[in-house]
C-alpha cells in the first residue's frame, strides 16, 4: 500500500472532521477520493501532507509512519491542494523555477513542465493574470515538477473546460501506466473518477462510506435508462407490465435500469409500435447523491 | 544546512521584484537624496560651518528621524512584506510540503528579514558618505572634504540594528501569524508611539528593557559620548535585551509555527 491509515480522527474544535478513516490505496493505482463539498476531503489530503497535525490515529505512507520519516516521505509526493499555490507576482516560469531551485531538480524542468500543461505561450505572463484554469494546469505542472512516486491532487480539474480536463485525465492514466506512479485525486463528480479511477474512497461526514475497485462500486453504482415520454405515467405502467423494474417516475421522463443496448432498444420499440411518443431515451449514470442513497439502504 | 540556503535563495528570488525588497533600498537612497538637495540649497547658511559639524548635521537628520519613527516603521514593513508573500499567494502549504525541514524554511525567512534591515542600514551610511563627499564636490564652499566619520557613522548604524532585533522578531513572527496587515501594523505603530514616550516624555528608568524605545535610546545623547571617546559603547543595556529579546522571540516563532496548522 501506498497509502494506509488507521483509525484517523481530526476535529476542528470540537466538531468533528474526519472520522476513523480507514484508507487504503494500492501502488500504481488512480484512486478516486469522492465526496461532496465538506465531506473533510481536504482535511484527509492536509492529514496525509502533514500539513495538519494528526490528531488520532496513525498514517504510513510508502510503508513508513508519516510524523518520523515526513522529508523522505514528502520528497516523493508532489501535491496540489484547494487552489493552487501560486505566486501570483512571478511568472507562470517563474514559479516553476523558484520550485525546481528548492527540490534541487534541472531548472531545465521547468519548461518541460511548461510544455507538459500547455502553458509554453503564457511562461512569461504574471501568473496573477492567468484563468483559472490556466493556474490549476501550472498547479499540476508544480505538483509533478519533482517527478515524485505518488501525486495527490485536490479537485484537479477545478475550473478547467472539456478540453482540459479531457488531457488532465489522459495525463494522469499515462502517469500511472507508463511510469508506474500513484495518483490520489479527490473530487466531488462521480462520473470523473469513473473515468479514470482504479479505486475508489467515498466520503460523507468525515466518514468512510465506500473503498473498493472501480469493479465493486459498479455494482452499486448501476446506470439507468432515462425515457422522456408524453404520458410518463402510463408508460410506466405499460413498461411494468412487460416485466421492466421502473425505479422513478417524474412528468417528464421515467426510468428503468440498465441492463444493455439490445434491452434499450427493445424498451424503445415496444413502447413506439404502443403508441408512446418517445420524445428521447439514453443511458445515464446515477449522481453521488443517489449512490449515497444506494450505498447507505445496502448497509 | 542546504534547505536553508535553499530556502534564502529562494526568498530573494520571490521578492526582488517587491515593494519590500526595494523599500530597503530605496528608502536610504531618497532620504538622503532629499537632505542633500537641502543642504545644496541652503549653502549660504551651512558654509560658515566647519567640517565636523557640517558632517554631524549631514548625518544626523537621516539618524533622528531612523532612531524615533522611520526605523520601527521600515522594521514593521520588511517583516510584513516577508511574510505576506506567502499569505497574500497561499503558499504556505507549498512552503510546508516541501522536502526541507520547517526550522529552514522558518529561519531563512527570518534571516532574510534580518538582511533586509541590515541592507537597509549599511546604505544609510554608505550613502551618507557618498552624498556627502559628491555635495563637497558638487558645492566645494560646504566644507565636507574636511572631515572623515567613516568609522562613527558606521558604528552608530551597527548599534541602531543590533538595538531593532527586538522589534523585527516580535514583528516578524506577528506578520507570520496574522494574515491581517492591520493587527502587526497597528500593535507595531502603536508600541512605536509608546516607546517614544517612554523615552522623552516620560523618563521612564526602565524605558531600555520596551523593545519599542531600544532604537531610539541606543542613539540618544550619542553626539556627546563620540566627542569624549572615538569609540561608541555598543553593548549598552537596551542593545543587549534588544538581542535577547531577539533571540527569545526567533525560538519561539520556530516553535508556532512547528505547530502551526495550514488551514
Amino acid at each position: 500500500m501506498v497509502i494506509q491509515t488507521e483509525n484517523l480522527n481530526f476535529y476542528f474544535g470540537k466538531q468533528p472532521v474526519v472520522k476513523s478513516l480507514s484508507l487504503q490505496v494500492p501502488e500504481g493505482s488512480i484512486f478516486g477520493f469522492l465526496g461532496p463539498n465538506g465531506a473533510g476531503k481536504t482535511t484527509t489530503i492536509k492529514l496525509l501532507l502533514n500539513l495538519l497535525q494528526t490528531q488520532d490515529g496513525n498514517i504510513q505512507i510508502f510503508g513508513q509512519d508519516l510524523k518520523a520519516n515526513r522529508l523522505k516521505i514528502l520528497s516523493q509526493i508532489g501535491s496540489l491542494i484547494e487552489q493552487p499555490a501560486i505566486y501570483t507576482h512571478l511568472t507562470g516560469k517563474e514559479n516553476l523555477i523558484n520550485r525546481a531551485r528548492l527540490l534541487q531538480v534541472p531548472v531545465s524542468r521547468a519548461d518541460d513542465m511548461l510544455a507538459l500543461v500547455h502553458l509554453k505561450d503564457a511562461s512569461h505572463k504574471k501568473a496573477g493574470n492567468y484563468s483559472l484554469g490556466m493556474k490549476q494546469r501550472l498547479g499540476i505542472g508544480l505538483a509533478m515538477l519533482g517527478d515524485p512516486k505518488l501525486l495527490i491532487l485536490d479537485e484537479p480539474t477545478n475550473g478547467l473546460d472539456p478540453n482540459g480536463i479531457i488531457e488532465i485525465r489522459e495525463l494522469l492514466m499515462k502517469l500511472v501506466k507508463e511510469q508506474n506512479k500513484t495518483v490520489f485525486v479527490s473530487s466531488h463528480l462521480l462520473a470523473e473518477i469513473e473515468r479514470m479511477a482504479t479505486h475508489v474512497g467515498i466520503i460523507n461526514h468525515g466518514a468512510m462510506m465506500f473503498q473498493g475497485s472501480i469493479k465493486d462500486l459498479e455494482s452499486i453504482s448501476q446506470p439507468v435508462v432515462q425515457v422522456e415520454t408524453d404520458n410518463t405515467v402510463d408508460a410506466a405502467n405499460f413498461l411494468r407490465k412487460n416485466g421492466h423494474d421502473v425505479t422513478n417516475v417524474t412528468d417528464t421522463f421515467l426510468t428503468v435500469p440498465y441492463v444493455s443496448k439490445d434491452i434499450t432498444a427493445a424498451i424503445n420499440a415496444s413502447l413506439h409500435n404502443n403508441g408512446h411518443q418517445v420524445y428521447s431515451i439514453g443511458k445515464m449514470q446515477k449522481d453521488l447523491e443517489e449512490l449515497f442513497l444506494n450505498i447507505t439502504k445496502q448497509a | 544546512m542546504k534547505g536553508f540556503i535553499l530556502s534564502l535563495q529562494s526568498e530573494f528570488y520571490k521578492s526582488r521584484n517587491t515593494l519590500g525588497f526595494w523599500s530597503a533600498i530605496l528608502l536610504p537612497l531618497i532620504l538622503m537624496f532629499l537632505v542633500s538637495v537641502g543642504f545644496y540649497l541652503n549653502y549660504a547658511k551651512l558654509m560658515k560651518m566647519p567640517s565636523q559639524m557640517l558632517w554631524g548635521q549631514f548625518a544626523g537628520v537621516p539618524m533622528a528621524l531612523m532612531g524615533s519613527l522611520l526605523l520601527p516603521m521600515l522594521v514593521i514593513f520588511l517583516a510584513y512584506s516577508v511574510n505576506n508573500i506567502e499569505h497574500r499567494s497561499d503558499t504556505w502549504k507549498t512552503l510546508f510540503t516541501l522536502p526541507i525541514p520547517k526550522w529552514s524554511v522558518y529561519s531563512a525567512k527570518y534571516f532574510y528579514t534580518v538582511f533586509l534591515l541590515f541592507l537597509s542600514l549599511v546604505l544609510f551610511a554608505s550613502i551618507t558618505i557618498g552624498f556627502g563627499n559628491l555635495l563637497g564636490l558638487i558645492q566645494p564652499k560646504l566644507k565636507f572634504s574636511g572631515y572623515h566619520m567613516e568609522g562613527e557613522l558606521f558604528q552608530v548604524y551597527a548599534k541602531l540594528f543590533l538595538a531593532s532585533l527586538g522589534i523585527l522578531s516580535i514583528q516578524f513572527v506577528m506578520s507570520l501569524i496574522w494574515k491581517d496587515f492591520l493587527k502587526p501594523m497597528g500593535i507595531g505603530f502603536l508600541g512605536t508611539i509608546v516607546g517614544i514616550i517612554l523615552v522623552t516624555a516620560a523618563h521612564w528608568e526602565y524605558a531600555y528593557a520596551f523593545p519599542y524605545s531600544q532604537p531610539l535610546l541606543s542613539i540618544m545623547g550619542m553626539s556627546k559620548k563620540m566627542k569624549d571617546s572615538n569609540n561608541l559603547d555598543m553593548l549598552t543595556k537596551e542593545v543587549g535585551v534588544s538581542l535577547a529579546i531577539a533571540a527569545v522571540v526567533y525560538i519561539a516563532g520556530y516553535f508556532i509555527v512547528k505547530r502551526k496548522s495550514i488551514k
